[in-house]
């Protein structure tokens, strides 16, 4: 009901890192799990379980099934300042008021890197901020790594926030996916991992997992994991995945440059820094819905009516179209 | 820093997969896993089916295949085909639009997803289901917001079906209560209603309008024959009523680590079956998102080809009859070494199990003497036997019988 074990073993080292403690250790409860959702849903469910009467703080805005995932837990939620839309970065202040508000030992979800759908992160030493203050008021971290190795092209640097919180010996929660950084959406490959006190309770705790996910769906599947474990087994194909990432994480990084530069070029009055401030799939670009309808009617450009634009849909060879789409419906405001 | 979790205490093994670790921790080179419910071949190797090697080498073949998302729902040819395995090709339900059917993880994942939706849903939350039954089923019941009673089912006087006991408990179900039927290969006992039985059944529930919610994990595995082991499913559907139904590919294609099965909801009209998957959807995307592509591909590989359908069915029907003879092997078997009691049931009994009738005790003895790993309640998987492995599990039966209590 852990599903793969060797799969599991490698994804805890890209999480916690090669070399980590706690996975020498032996400190951390993981589980295979149905992607990055199913990692979420599970947790959700222990928390539900284990923690009746704990609510989880989630940013706003998130990943829209995130709220769906808690809610059919049954945990009850709470939100918590994170985008801001004048700077269409982080709102620092917010989040610093909304985590020392919250009562002690509060559940937050954290998007670990590439935020959904904002594409807006923590700087590192506001991850150290955010963390010190987890620290004195003993909150619980989850993080929501859907995007490790996709945001910046270097897996271990996409990490750097969850590294830090572990610096600070924070006992955290981690769901992983390799939906996107391996291409393996449709396979549903991923892992739920808790970090414990000790080799015991994380015996402890794993097994609680494995009696959720039993009637669930009683094992996760085979396939995927079996590709993810090949790949990641082998020190040559292991190499040539990171070079792929890294393909992938520069092309949209790329896209972004030449989006910004086009839509400059155009003569657009207004502020484009965050097509290249933000980072990994999304772009939060600002767009209200009915700029996003006209997209859509009039250009038939597709995508969700908070303004989120998919960079992995841009190409070179419609990047020009798409700035001068977006000039034309942005340019009277 | 202290742990937020550190009162969790450790849960128990679960007691079906729980026989397979301790029978791999045993060193000796008697040991037989008669545990969990996977087939096994004549060498006690696990088995990958031929046609399913071949639909697996298909898809990897294909370059033009992706692996982007699916649908909520699944792949729609597997669906489609999934149907049309359980319902018969010409089903009035399948072709007035009246199935929802929504690709979901093996038979666990359809079973919740089916209940889940039912909690929401559904105007009745209890579910009345077999004693005894796979020991699965009341824990993912109880998940999805379901209260579990049980209807009698087995007799250990006869070894056999209790059915007045079972009219009775049924007929005393609140009107619209969900009831769990085994479609075939009742799980823990391989005792099926025979089709008069299964008629009565089907009359008193819908003279109470009670819900069926039929698990088939065995269609084609219990009898050889696909038709015949859906024919519990068919009368019910063919009188025009609702019901749920978790199909399972694990054990009839030999595809357990896959996951793949199927949640049918047949309804009254097109247009309900419409809503209902719309529903169906929104169970789904907070618990998993979308299946998982590969195990449901080779199904649908399979069931689309009429080559490889009609392997299929060979591969299918040998897989049955090793199991039936493996039944007629012990059965003989005992009876030459005259072993007390009545050992029939072993060969009335149907699938790929055998409820002995062995008591815990009996059980615990063979373990630790013999080296029969099988869970607690008597249950013997046929599929862990071969005719080198009978022998010894007879000796192991007659010490039991005869000098345990």
């Amino acid at each position: 009901m852990g599903g793969s074990v060797k799969m599991v073993e490698e994804t805890l080292k890209l999480a916690y890192g090669d070399d980590s403690e706690f996975i020498k250790d032996k400190r951390i409860a993981a589980v295979q799990a149905l992607s990055g959702t199913g990692a979420c849903r599970l947790f959700a469910d222990f928390q539900k379980r284990f923690c009746p009467s704990s609510q989880i703080y989630i940013p706003v805005p998130t990943w829209s099934n995130h709220h769906n995932i808690w809610r059919d837990a049954d945990v009850p939620q709470k939100t918590y300042h994170y985008y801001h839309p004048e700077t269409k970065g982080l709102n620092f202040s917010g989040l610093m008021d909304d985590v020392k508000n919250a009562p002690e030992g509060s559940f937050f979800l954290l998007h670990a890197c590439a935020h959904n759908p904002t594409g807006v992160d923590p700087t590192d030493e506001q991850w150290r901020e955010i963390s010190q203050l987890f620290k004195a008021k003993k909150h619980f971290a989850f993080f929501d790594m859907a995007y490790q190795g996709f945001a910046s092209g270097d897996p271990a640097r996409d990490a750097k926030s969850i590294r830090i919180f572990l610096e600070d010996g924070h006992h955290i929660g981690i769901s992983q996916s390799y939906a996107k950084n391996m291409g393996l959406y449709g396979q549903r490959v991923g892992c739920l991992s808790v970090l414990c006190a000790d080799e015991k309770q994380a015996v402890t705790v794993k097994s609680q997992l494995q009696q959720l996910a039993r009637p669930m769906y009683s094992n996760p599947p085979l396939h995927g994991a079996q590709i993810v474990s090949t790949i990641l087994g082998d020190p040559e194909l292991k190499s040539l995945w990171l070079k792929e990432v890294k393909i992938m994480a520069d092309r949209i990084i790329g896209m972004r440059t030449t989006l910004r530069e086009s839509l400059e070029k155009l003569g657009s009055p207004l502020s484009w820094e965050h097509v290249t401030k933000q980072i990994g799939m999304f772009w939060y670009s600002g767009l209200t819905p009915e700029q996003v309808d006209r997209l859509t009617s009039e250009y038939h450009i597709y995508m969700t009516r908070n303004g989120r634009i998919s960079m992995a849909g841009v190409t070179t060879g419609n990047v020009g179209y798409l700035a001068n789409a977006i000039h034309e419906v942005t340019k009277s405001s | 820093m202290d742990s937020v979790f550190s009162k969790v205490d450790r849960a128990p093994e679960d007691p079906i997969l729980g026989v397979t670790v301790a029978y791999n921790n045993d060193p000796s080179p008697a040991k037989i896993n008669l545990g969990v419910g996977a087939y096994r071949t004549e060498e006690g190797k696990p088995l990958v089916l031929d046609v399913v090697r071949r639909a697996e080498q298909q898809l990897v073949n294909d370059p033009s295949r992706v692996k982007e998302y699916i649908p909520i729902v699944g792949l729609a040819d597997f669906n489609k085909l999934s149907a049309k395995l359980i319902l018969g090709g010409d089903s009035p339900a399948i072709q007035e639009s009246r199935v929802a059917t929504i690709q979901c993880l093996s038979g666990t994942g359809s079973l919740r997803v089916g209940a889940e939706f039912l909690k929401k849903h559904y105007h009745q939350s209890v579910i009345y289901i077999p004693k005894p039954t796979w020991g699965n089923h009341p824990k993912v019941f109880n998940l999805a917001g379901l209260s579990v009673e049980y209807y009698r089912y087995y007799d250990p006087a006869t070894r056999g079906l209790d059915f007045q006991g079972l009219l009775e408990d049924l007929g005393g179900a609140p009107s619209g209560a969900i009831v769990l039927l085994h479609a075939c290969a009742h799980n823990p006992t391989g005792v099926d209603p025979t089709s008069e039985q299964w008629e009565q059944i089907r009359q008193l529930m819908r003279s109470k309008s009670l819900l069926p919610f039929f698990d088939s994990a065995y269609q084609g595995f219990a009898s050889g024959s696909l038709d015949t082991d859906a024919h519990s499913v068919r009368t019910f559907v063919a009188d025009g009523g609702e019901c749920l139904i978790a199909q399972s590919y694990a054990k009839n294609m030999g595809l357990y680590g896959e996951r793949v099965g199927a949640l049918s909801i047949v309804c009254k009209s097109a247009d309900v079956a419409s809503k209902v998957e719309s529903q169906v959807k929104l169970v789904v995307r907070p618990m998993y998102s979308s299946p998982p592509i590969h195990g449901a591909s080779i199904v649908a590989t399979i069931l689309k080809s009429s080559e490889m359908y009609n392997d299929w069915t060979i591969e299918l029907k040998g897989m049955a009859d090793r199991i039936i003879s493996m039944r007629k092997q012990l059965f003989e078997a005992l009876q030459a070494k005259g072993t007390p009691g009545d050992w029939s049931h072993i060969i009335k009994q149907i699938g790929m199990f055998t409820f002995t009738g062995l008591n815990k005790e009996q059980v615990a003895f063979m373990t630790k003497e013999f080296h029969i790993y099988m869970t607690s309640d008597g249950r013997i998987s046929m599929a862990g036997l071969s005719s080198k492995t009978v022998p010894h599990l007879v000796d192991a039966i007659h010490a039991a019988v005869t000098r345990v209590g």
